[in-house]
């Protein structure tokens, strides 16, 4: 036992930490750049959103080595437990929950605010490596899916309760792990399609789409041998397509919150109403875009500096890097991210145990989903969802849950020669 | 199946690597390709800020401030920028209604969303204490101090000018101005406008998203600094200008004095004038529009533009001639039968003694003499016929300032009308006129037009025996003693010295003994000629020219009034009052001056 001890920093993959590492501090940087005050100078000013995230990132780091210090098999037994805890938390913010902009997801610890919604990817994750590493069981088994989408259903459900639609999403991102995990690909693919039918559907008008529909439908009736069976699935697939495009444009006319329908609208380019929803997206662009190559500089940037654009040291931060270090460092910054997202990948593939693996499968999915939708959205391609982006955003609970999912993630890859 | 499953890696990382890519692909476009946002961002921080210079000060002769600058605020909005504010206090702090609100914004953002637009002009200093006040419930609307033009005493309306704004085709073709900028339209604005206008500055300051400011861009680094437009120090004499227009009152007409040694306009005089105030700011178009439907056209500078037959004054420059060619002299003597007769032609005269000498044709002003003398200058020997001697009579009338506008400061001048031969060529045939088809010129009508500024300037080179400057109203630019060089020239008249003594003499028995004797002034020897231009519109025009003191002039002017009958009963007297205003600072003949004051000859 005690040369395992020894051996936990050994065996760290220290490049997944270091990059953690570069992420958090460059993230603290722009927190600054983003908020500068002279008033308050000083990166250290706790008063100020810089001075409290180093707070927060010396917490981080010190519940980093709490967890290296953990017994891994914790993680696997208490799986649970944890998720059961998650799911209280998530039930009590309904009712003792803080309002923040539109969600009512945040538990006042005094001082600190807790969002339980971010804790609960945690929970989630391991108990859905827990489940699916369980013995007997396979995913092509219906009840396996069953169970499994009702592990995630049930928090989701909880979170969009809080009206935070951007976290529920999120969760969203573990399909990515149930297709690692033997879920069928056309899954993927007919998600897809899925994507590209529905924004289609708003972009052009549903009777062309449906015609161009039949269109096809008739091409491939020439193509086929005229059965019947063939002609009736032939005809229902068209009629089942047809009748997603004619029932998402219903939907979007009749069912969806005005904000969500402008949100979306904007994105798809249908509305450029700059001064309404169109106005956080279009000054992010402004200021990614004013970046040019080599950026303003450190504290140069005057669109973010002067406030225009909105939210900029939490869901816009990406636009202070943008703003500031320009292509080059937007680059850096993308390509950090997937190098961080392969070598997930690559450390769970080399795992042993099939919970560390699909935790680690679980990690990259969450993190490349707020990464895919945050800086989307900073640069037009995402709708504006508010979800952190991982390690750079201020703010407490999401860096805290960050980091700790990753040094789980860490700390049963240390362990990994140990186990079996 | 696990080896299978293995292999899903690859498609995730690569859905990892595909999404990177596009981000990439997509910064690349928005960082390096498109520059619109590069623009955008610029027009989000930076605001260039003009800084208007002052215009220049115009100062009399006697260094007493004329037109001088009154701050006026123009209020600016970035449409924007312009949000969620209280739309009725602000149309109630500038006086105008939710309507006209409306309109205005909408036009202002067909215009620019971004750019700052003028949204109310020329807020007067009283109305801005109580909108800075309140300006910061309007997010997007700042205010730009500039100034308006303001004339101390409400005189010399006409060659002041007024100033505007800048017309779109001036902006088109000049870019130092933009649209809202103000340019001297007429009068010494329009024709010192450069000097007068200084150097636009510009500073760009940032601002952050409530528009508020944020210090200087890159340390002021290409900012510029205004520079003030230069000052003018006028000829003119403010007290005998704005005595001249108290004379004026109620008649139609001119008077234009000029100091004969330099050619420096000392009063401009044209009535009916406007007071110039009228014509600046806000009420400007209004006010024009009531002075240009005006039947009495206040707007015609007469003094400048006005073109009458010049009468009996020309008979001076008939003799001049006349000696110069020979054909006259001193003791030359012409009868008169009530005029000069020949054929069926006849030109009236008054009554007098004769026959008259030179001296005493001019004094009495006779018409006949001067037919005759005009005959003889047609009919000199030295020259093969009477086209040639109308020529060289022509070409010498030029060199008076005759038949062409001068070369001077002010602009529109206009040149009055010498005929050319061929003009009379056109009309009867060449070689088809002579001495009698034109024998009104030799009493100052028919075809001739001067105008008021040329018969002063006759008036002024009578008096400098031979040579005339440029009259100008400006004398220095910049520095009260920096004399303008270009009107320093003096314009030799190809006449002798002498025969300017001749009629110097003449015109002093004008005054002492002739027809404007009735005015005569003891204290100052006055040299002048009366004239009396018949025109086809009524009354005729009276008008006097005249010098004084006879030696070292100091002052020459002519004066004008409208279907005021003959040149003494009202011209001459003007003028001598002019004359003892300038030269004597007070006027002792109170019953005359009173008399001209109260006269009113616009109801003929």
């Amino acid at each position: 036992m005690v040369r395992e001890e020894r051996n936990i920093f050994k065996n760290i993959d220290w490049i997944t930490v270091g990059i953690y590492l570069l992420l958090v501090l460059f993230g603290w940087m722009n927190i600054y750049a983003a908020v500068f005050n002279e008033q308050h100078d000083s990166i250290f000013d706790l008063s100020q959103r810089y001075g409290k995230q180093m707070i927060w990132i010396l917490v981080s780091i010190l519940l980093a080595l709490i967890i290296l210090m953990t017994e891994p098999k914790v993680f696997n037994a208490f799986a649970f437990f944890i998720y059961g805890l998650s799911i209280l938390s998530l039930f009590l913010v309904l009712f003792i929950g803080k309002e923040v902009s539109g969600s009512k997801s945040w538990i006042d610890l005094g001082g600190f605010d807790l969002q339980p919604s971010e804790f609960a990817k945690i929970a989630v994750n391991l108990a859905i490596a827990r489940h699916l590493s369980s013995l007997n069981i396979r995913m092509e088994d219906l009840r396996t899916r069953i169970t499994t989408f009702f592990l995630i259903g049930l928090p989701v459900i909880l979170i969009l309760l809080q009206d935070d639609t951007g976290s529920a999403l999120v969760f969203t991102a573990f399909i990515i792990v149930l297709y690692r995990e033997g879920l069928s690909g056309n899954v993927l693919i007919i998600g897809g399609l899925v994507i590209i039918l529905f924004i289609l559907a708003l972009m052009v008008d549903k009777w062309i789409i449906i015609a161009f529909l039949a269109l096809i439908a008739l091409i491939w009736f020439s193509q086929i041998r005229k059965n019947r069976r063939d002609i009736v699935s032939l005809l229902g697939l068209f009629l089942l397509v047809a009748g997603f495009v004619y029932s998402v444009d219903f939907a979007f006319h009749h069912v969806l919150d005005v904000h969500h329908k402008e949100r979306i609208n904007v994105l798809i380019g249908k509305e450029v109403d700059l001064k309404g929803a169109g106005y956080n997206v279009n000054q992010s662009k402004i200021a990614i875009g004013s970046g040019r190559i080599i950026g303003k500089g450190f504290l140069q940037g005057t669109q973010t500096k002067y406030n225009f654009v909105p939210e900029q040291s939490t869901d816009f931060i990406f636009c202070t890097i943008g703003e500031e270090w320009g292509f080059i460092g937007s680059v850096l910054t993308i390509a950090l991210f997937i190098i961080l997202f392969i070598r997930i990948l690559n450390i769970a593939e080399r795992q042993r145990s099939a919970f560390s693996r699909i935790y680690g499968y679980g990690v990259a999915s969450v993190f490349f989903f707020h990464f895919l939708v945050n800086i989307g959205m900073t640069i037009g391609l995402a709708p504006v969802i508010g979800i952190p982006l991982p390690f750079i955003s201020y703010g407490g609970s999401s860096l805290f849950a960050f980091t700790i999912m990753l040094f789980i993630f860490i700390r049963m890859d240390a362990n990994r020669l140990q186990l079996l | 199946m696990q080896k299978a499953l293995n292999k899903r890696k690859y498609v995730i990382s690569m859905i990892f690597i595909i999404a990177g890519v596009i981000f990439v692909l997509r910064l690349f476009w928005l960082q390096i390709v498109d520059r619109s946002y590069y623009f955008s961002a610029n027009n989000n921080v930076l605001r260039h800020i003009t800084q208007y210079p002052a215009r220049g000060l115009i100062y009399d002769r006697g260094g007493e401030l004329l037109v001088y600058n009154e701050a006026t605020y123009d209020l600016m909005v970035i449409p924007r920028q312009a949000r969620n504010f209280d739309t009725l206090e602000l149309c109630g702090l500038i006086g105008i209604d939710y309507e006209t609100f409306r309109e205005r914004m909408k036009k202002i953002r067909e215009y620019s969303l971004y750019r700052p637009s003028v949204f109310e002009k020329q807020i007067s200093k009283e109305a801005y204490g109580f909108l800075e006040e309140k300006l910061y419930k309007f997010p997007g609307f700042y205010v730009q101090p500039r100034t308006l033009r303001k004339y101390v005493r409400p005189i010399a309306a006409h060659t002041m000018g007024y100033v505007g704004e800048v017309s779109p085709r001036i902006c088109e073709v000049n870019p130092y101005y933009k649209p809202g900028d103000y340019i001297g339209i007429s009068g010494i604005e329009k024709s010192y406008e450069e000097a007068l206008r200084g150097i636009k500055g510009s500073r760009i300051i940032m601002v952050d998203v409530f528009n508020r400011d944020q210090g200087s861009f890159q340390d002021g680094k290409y900012d510029t600094i205004a520079v003030m437009g230069k000052n003018l120090y006028a000829s003119l004499d403010m007290k005998l200008q704005e005595y001249g227009e108290l004379l004026m009152t109620n008649k139609r007409g001119s008077v234009v004095a000029i100091e004969p040694e330099s050619g420096e306009i000392l009063a401009l005089v044209t009535s009916p004038g406007y007071d110039p105030n009228l014509l600046v700011g806000r009420v400007r178009s209004y006010n024009y529009n009531i002075l240009a439907k005006d039947s009495l056209k206040p707007l015609f500078n007469r003094a400048l533009q006005a073109q009458y037959p010049p009468g009996s004054t020309f008979k001076l420059v008939h003799a001049l001639i006349g000696l110069e060619e020979g054909v006259l002299n001193l003791q030359t003597r012409y009868g008169c039968a009530m005029g000069y007769s020949s054929g069926p032609i006849h030109v009236g005269c008054h009554a007098h003694a004769g026959p008259l000498d030179l001296i005493q044709s001019i004094a009495q002003s006779c018409n006949a003499y001067y037919c005759n003398v005009f005959r003889t200058i047609l009919d000199n020997r030295s020259l093969p016929n009477q086209a040639a001697g109308y020529a060289k009579w022509r070409e010498m009338t030029c060199s008076l300032g005759f038949g062409s506008a001068f070369d001077s400061d002010i602009p529109n001048l206009v040149s009055g009308f010498i005929p050319k031969n061929e003009y009379f060529d056109n009309i009867y045939g060449k070689n088809r006129w002579r001495f009698l088809t034109i024998v009104s010129l030799s009493i100052g009508q028919g075809e001739i037009l001067t105008t008021p500024l040329q018969l002063a300037n006759l008036a002024a080179t009578i008096a400098n025996r031979g040579y005339y400057c440029t009259p100008h109203i400006i004398r220095a630019v910049g520095k009260q003693d920096d004399r303008q060089e270009k009107f320093q020239q003096k314009h030799s008249i190809p006449i002798s010295r002498r025969h300017f003594e001749t009629v110097v003499e003449g015109m002093y028995q004008v005054v002492e003994a002739g027809t404007a004797h009735y005015y005569k002034m003891d204290s100052i020897p006055i040299c002048g000629k009366t004239g009396t231009a018949q025109n086809p519109h009524g009354k005729d025009h009276s008008i006097f020219i005249a010098f004084a003191p006879k030696d070292n002039p100091k002052i020459a002017i002519s004066v004008i009034v409208e279907n005021a009958g003959f040149g003494a009963t009202w011209a001459a007297p003007i003028a001598f009052l002019m004359i003892e205003k300038y030269l004597m600072k007070e006027i002792k003949r109170k019953d005359v001056e009173t008399r001209m004051i109260e006269g009113n000859l616009l109801s003929n």
